[in-house]
């Protein structure tokens, strides 16, 4: 009889907190963001938003080109879910529905790859990155992130769990080929967790932080996040402007999990990798 | 004819398929992989190339390295600092997120917010939130007459402050990972512990716990991964003041920031390939570590 009765209001207090406790770090990022740097002990009351905003984010913009960096996280992001949702999808109909050799040996690697921590190759990375001639290029951080094993167990899962594998062999058997089978059974059933992994995706290649900042060129190809960090390393601790920039580079993915966020929330409740 | 075109299509059509991540796999995954292997044994500058082998001299100077364990201690001090607070209260969240709640995608969606927001950003917040002058921290602390506290001065309070940043940005998502797997935990189990009489903690402890096993294991792994990789929030912590070294003493200075730092500001290409397979091997023992930790707690409830 596990909690048939409706949970008392202690329950949604507690919630209420913790709910509380995750907005706040942000809210505050916000209020500070529209202070005077210079006033930002005295202002007060404490959590009341001051009229500094526009003139902080002006700042902002003349401080690093955000626009230049905006549109370079949108390119690397946007090509990045496309390539990730086309490839794994792919690669995670082959896995989940087809038959050929080596398949569950090869999916074993997939996910043992997803093990190793991404700082392990990145010296030889670099490297790889320069003989290409990718220094402070966009490429070097598309590239390497086309498709990842993340990507591909997530497609995986979602086949296994969206496609029936006797529709996949009615088709074979009628004379229907592969790719045909892909697109015409595999994809219309796909669609929500693809979209899930379109957000996951779009929001982790925004937020990537080590490898831009390691081969990318601060000046001529920030992405936000490294224009962001370069915010903090001015001469004297500007909060003001460091925290409108966050605010201003948290924005776009804060509005999109707004709007999208319960899709992501079902996608992990049903098939989350585990 | 047909027939053979169908036959070959079977055949190779799914190893065409799978072939786009593996080709990236092998060039960007793999081989940069082994390779570190190889640089690992070198005198190698990040810019001029390779200097002459040295053998495993690279390890024997990282492993007398006074610095590397300084990083070392950091990384895993912040790590547990987090990591503990982190389960009980992703556990506790869940359980009553699994209770039949108004408004539940609305909650659980809420608490999956922070882990959205860049690394960046966070650093750059709680920087902010821990500062001595103007912090928010310091200011709720004065409320109850605790004098201001200089959190990036000292090796504690810095690990405190980076560990609720980590703490911050994964709690809800592991809750929403035991939530998972919460729900499918079969209800006559439940059953027949209500019909035992069971209580409703008592239940949570040998019913639902043990049958989140797999959760708990997953979120071990992936955390302690998580957790040695840690970087830009405390990078950002004092961003400017010490200029990534993490602290004037490196008192928070973790693994990961040091690699960066011998890597790409010193162009030690040879000492940080050394540097990143001790901390692959580190991080497969504590994954196993916490692995078996997990099973055993899990056993003994």
């Amino acid at each position: 009889m596990r909690a048939r009765q409706r949970p008392g209001a202690w329950v949604y207090a507690v919630l209420v907190g913790v709910l509380g406790a995750s907005v706040f770090p942000l809210y505050w990022s916000f209020v500070v963001s529209t202070r005077d740097n210079s006033a930002i002990g005295e202002t007060s009351p404490l959590l009341l938003p001051g009229g500094h905003l526009f003139e902080n984010v002006r700042r902002v913009f003349d401080t690093v080109d955000f626009w230049l960096a905006i549109g370079n996280s949108l390119i690397v992001s946007g090509t990045v879910m496309v390539s990730n949702v086309v490839l794994a999808s792919l690669a995670g109909f082959a896995f989940a529905r087809l038959r050929f050799r080596g398949r569950n040996t090869l999916f074993l690697l997939v996910v043992g790859s997803a093990m190793v921590p991404a700082q392990l190759g990145v010296i030889p990375l670099y490297l790889v990155i320069g003989d290409l001639g990718w220094y402070g290029r966009l490429e070097a951080v598309i590239v390497p992130g086309l498709v990842s094993a993340f990507s591909v167990f997530w497609m995986r899962q979602a086949c296994e769990n969206a496609i029936s594998a006797d529709l996949v062999d009615a088709a074979t058997v009628d004379g229907c080929s592969v790719l045909r089978t892909y697109w015409h059974v595999a994809v219309p059933a796909l669609r929500p967790q693809a979209a899930v992994l379109a957000m996951l995706t779009f929001m982790a290649t925004w937020n990537d932080y080590f490898w831009p900042l390691v081969v990318l060129d601060p000046n001529e190809t920030p992405t936000v996040q490294v224009a962001l960090s370069q915010l903090a390393s001015g001469y004297y601790t500007d909060y003001a402007l460091m925290l409108t920039g966050a605010t201003v580079g948290v924005l776009p993915v804060i509005v999109l999990f707004l709007l999208l966020g319960r899709y992501i929330v079902r996608g992990i409740l049903k098939g989350a990798p585990v | 004819m047909q027939h053979r075109l169908a036959r070959f299509d079977r055949k190779v059509t799914p190893l065409l398929l799978i072939a786009p991540f593996f080709g990236l796999f092998v060039v960007f995954g793999a081989f940069p992989l082994l390779y570190t292997i190889w640089v690992s044994l070198h005198d190698w500058n990040l810019l001029d190339g390779d200097q002459g082998y040295r053998g495993l001299a690279n390890y024997g100077e990282l492993l007398t390295d006074p610095r590397f364990y300084n990083a070392l201690a950091n990384t895993v001090g912040i790590f547990l600092l987090a990591a503990v607070p982190e389960f009980l209260l992703a556990l506790g969240i869940a359980a009553l997120l699994d209770r039949p709640l108004r408004g539940a995608t609305w909650w659980r969606t809420g608490i999956l917010l922070p882990n959205v927001v860049s690394v960046v950003a966070i650093g750059l917040v709680f920087g902010q939130l821990f500062s001595r002058d103007y912090g928010v921290v310091n200011e709720v602390l004065g409320w109850f007459g605790v004098a201001p506290i200089n959190w990036q001065a000292t090796t504690w309070s810095s690990h405190v402050a980076v560990a609720s940043m980590v703490l911050w940005r994964w709690t809800g998502y592991n809750a929403l990972i035991y939530l998972s797997a919460m729900q499918a935990v079969p209800a006559d189990l439940y059953e027949a512990a209500a019909l035992d009489g069971a209580s409703r903690w008592r239940t949570f402890w040998s019913i639902t716990v043990p049958g989140i096993r797999p959760a708990l294991a997953f979120t071990a792994i992936a955390g302690t991964v998580n957790g040695l990789q840690l970087f830009a929030e405390p990078q950002l912590f004092d961003a400017g003041g010490s200029g990534g070294t993490g602290g004037n003493d490196r008192q928070f200075q973790t693994l990961t920031m040091y690699l960066y730092e011998k890597g790409f500001t010193h162009f030690d290409a040879g000492y940080a390939a050394a540097l990143t397979w001790v901390l692959f091997v580190i991080c497969a023992v504590f994954a196993l570590v916490n692995y078996r930790l997990v099973r055993r707690f899990v056993r003994a409830a």
